[in-house]
């Protein structure tokens, strides 16, 4: 069947661009207009984004591909650039589009007081428009393009307040981490471009080289691995992953939109794009697999000695990508790990936002100084306590039906790595309830006197509620059908009790654990941190890696650019320097002979005439040519 | 009436210098405009000289130091209407107070 809508896809990208250059232009003259212009323009995007989805979901609608803008031409190699539907990238703008708007929504309320809110509104925007041109990027270069400008937005919004010197340190590390990634995948690039058939860098040919066997199968793997050095970065996979939680010093809105639901989610968007590659090669499947299964655990198990609310989170969001890339490196299909990134959007934005409306209400982000919230704000700790159990696992929340996925297939293929997803999601379900039952349970212990947010806020929040309870049904081991819609391949439906029990036991044990020490309290708070308070410690600080990193790259390096930039103070602006004071002499002896003394001209002229006559005299003796 | 050219050419020669000299080192501006003028007769001398007693005589140089007697007379009656108006505005003829050019 021929798509009517996929032809209009360009459109989806272009309102948050034109939304973007209206705020830029007179964002300070629209005032509140202009925060409506780049709702509306979400909204637009929004609805065309849903038609293509809905279209697709219908049926089996044929793959729409334009690439008729040539962009760049050498010699008789023309590199394309255009867009392409499929049902994988329709996917992809729905969710980014509903965030994307919800938190445009929520924004108009949290940054209601800031008096840049333009700025920031026009930078959700080119956000926006960037995140999209890379979901429907029809080549691997288009791609890499809008992945860079996702980066500088990244980089704009965590350092939004850049007045506190915090902000301005994690928008550096954050767009200084992102880069060694980035010059990864640029490699891995070029490594595909130098061996593709016809240097084509589009998705299509991609597929077509890589499901032919036409390629040598080492270069796939360094390919594969290089591509996936990209997505490590972006999405704060082991080792990469430090930027991500301090990006938390961000606007909350933006940690819910950009650091859990959409940008940080394109390293595992981009391995489901270029999965065939990973197919290819079983070796580089295995490294991302490990990659995400001990990224899962490592970040989980930090979470669970973390204070503040946001970093808490942020770990949540590093350990659930890794479990996105443990799915994809599992290499059945990229289905499960799209279905999760596609739950996990969800319920991640709503604990965002949740959390960005607690902050908003006790203006801290310690949860030791919360408690007793529940009373104050019954909507947010419901739509709160709806993503924290989605986000554990439980049955019948949307985290469940992904997280089941991507451990029955790690069941089949990957026993070890069940176990540490099984373990990890014990770890999630516990610092979920910690952190519920510390905020929302209990006594009150802040200062401030808690109200609920507006509605602004809180509308958004049971919209994502909802999602979060309902997006799992698209895909249950009952019905594999979303599976299917997306990859387009059949797999059985096969339900397996066993691992539905194991992950739904993690999840209540974890839970069940956190409820006995921070609700009943027959279990002491400190009784592990108070026999082991090292074990506690090496959490609490990251297992180092911040200070690791610090002694052996960060201050070397700093070491290199101080010697650096010594030597280019005292050598290369040094030898500049001494041709200054050269000529500066020179003109000093020359305005002094001309001190107006009319004899002393005279004087001088008799030299000159006396050296012109020598010459020509000594010419007589001496021939110089 | 002798042949050689030399003393001629001497004479001029010391006269220039003691010209040159002058109007280099002397602080009175009367004086250095006296040195001048012996320059310009060191240099008529010259002329009539090698008129007289060149490799091509001809009446050429003659006629020309008689232009130079001129204009040098034009020359120091101008150079002293100066030094007189300078002097009557600075009280001075030391050429050394003369540098006001320079500011």
């Amino acid at each position: 069947m021929v798509s009517d809508y996929s032809q209009y896809a360009w459109l989806i990208p272009l309102f948050p661009l034109l939304a973007f250059l209206a705020l830029t232009a007179m964002g300070r003259q629209l005032k509140d207009f202009g925060i409506y212009i780049s709702i509306v323009a979400m909204l637009a995007s929004f609805v065309v984004a849903l038609l293509i989805f809905v279209e697709r979901l219908g049926g089996r609608v044929e793959d729409y591909t334009w690439d008729k803008l040539d962009w760049l031409k050498i010699g008789d190699w023309t590199l394309n650039m255009g867009f392409e539907v499929n049902n994988l990238n329709a996917l992809m703008l729905v969710i980014v589009t509903l965030v994307s708007l919800l938190v445009n929504i929520y924004s108009r309320g949290y940054m209601k007081d800031d008096e840049r809110i333009h700025v920031f509104f026009s930078y959700i925007a080119l956000f926006s428009f960037s995140m999209l041109g890379l979901v429907i990027s029809e080549n691997m270069l288009e791609l890499y393009i809008f992945w860079e400008l996702v980066g500088v937005c990244s980089f704009l919004l965590v350092g939004f307040w850049y007045f506190k010197p915090e902000a301005r340190a994690a928008a550096k590390k954050a767009f200084i981490v992102t880069r060694i990634g980035d010059v990864g995948l640029f490699l891995g690039m070029l490594l595909l471009f130098w061996y593709m058939p016809g240097h084509s860098l589009d998705f299509s040919s991609i597929h077509n080289a890589f499901t032919s066997g036409q390629i040598d199968p080492g270069i796939i793997t360094w390919i594969a691995i290089l591509i996936f050095v990209g997505a490590i970065g972006k999405s704060g996979q082991f080792p990469l992953h430090t930027w991500l939680p301090d990006a938390m010093e961000g606007p909350t809105p933006i940690s819910a939109l950009i650091h859990a639901a959409t940008m940080v989610a394109a390293g595992v968007y981009l391995v489901a794009r270029t999965f065939d590659i990973f197919q290819a090669s079983p070796d580089a499947l295995l490294v991302v697999a490990y990659v995400g299964g001990f990224t899962a655990i490592f970040a989980a198990t930090i979470g669970v000695a973390q204070n503040d609310i946001k970093r808490i989170l942020a770990y949540s969001t590093v350990s659930q990508l890794g479990y996105m890339m443990m799915a994809l490196g599992i290499g059945v299909s990229y289905a499960s790990g799209m279905f999760h990134l596609f739950t996990h959007a969800f319920f991640k934005a709503l604990l965002f936002l949740g959390a960005g409306s607690v902050i908003h209400a006790v203006h801290t982000q310690d949860i030791n100084e919360m408690g007793g919230l529940a009373r104050k704000m019954k909507i947010t700790t419901w739509t709160f306590a709806i993503g924290a159990l989605a986000l554990s696992g439980i049955p019948p929340f949307s985290g469940f039906w992904s997280k089941d996925l991507i451990l029955a297939e790690a069941y089949d293929k990957q026993p070890f790595l069940f176990w540490i997803g099984v373990i990890a999601a014990f770890f999630t379900a516990f610092y979920m309830s910690r952190l519920f039952f510390l905020t929302f349970l209990g006594q009150k212990r802040s200062k401030h006197e808690p109200h609920e947010s507006p509605a602004s806020m809180t509308v958004p929040l049971v919209i994502l509620a909802v999602l979060a309870v309902g997006a799992g049904f698209l895909n249950t081991p009952m019905n594999a059908w979303f599976g299917r819609w997306l990859t387009g391949e059949q797999h059985e439906e096969t339900v397996n009790w066993a691992v539905m029990g194991l992950s739904t036991l993690a999840g209540v044990l974890g839970i069940g654990l956190g409820y006995l020490m921070y609700v009943k309290k027959s279990i002491a708070r400190d009784f592990i941190s108070g026999k082991a308070p090292w074990l506690y410690t090496l959490l609490n600080r990251k297992y180092w890696i911040d200070e690791i990193y610090n002694g052996i790259l960060v201050k070397p390096l700093q070491g290199l650019g101080l010697l650096l930039e010594l030597i280019d103070i005292y050598i290369v602006d040094g030898l500049v320097r001494l041709f200054t004071y050269a000529v500066v002499g020179l003109g000093r002896v020359g305005s002094r002979l001309q001190n107006g003394q009319l004899q002393s001209y005279g004087l001088i002229t008799l030299l000159g005439l006396l050296i012109l006559a020598l010459a020509i005299a000594g010419r007589r003796f001496i021939h110089v040519g | 009436m002798g042949t050689v050219i030399t003393p001629y050419l001497t004479l001029a020669a010391i006269l220039f210098c003691i010209g040159l000299y002058g109007a280099l080192t002397k602080k009175n501006g009367v004086i250095v405009l006296l040195s001048i003028e012996l320059m310009l007769n060191a240099v008529n001398l010259n002329l009539i000289a090698f008129a007289k007693l060149g490799d091509h005589p001809a009446l050429t140089g003659q006629i020309f130091s008689l232009f130079n007697i001129t204009v040098a007379a034009a020359e120091a009656a101008v150079g002293i209407a100066i030094l007189i108006t300078l002097y009557r505005n600075k009280g001075t003829t030391d050429v050394n107070d003369m540098d006001s050019m320079k500011r």
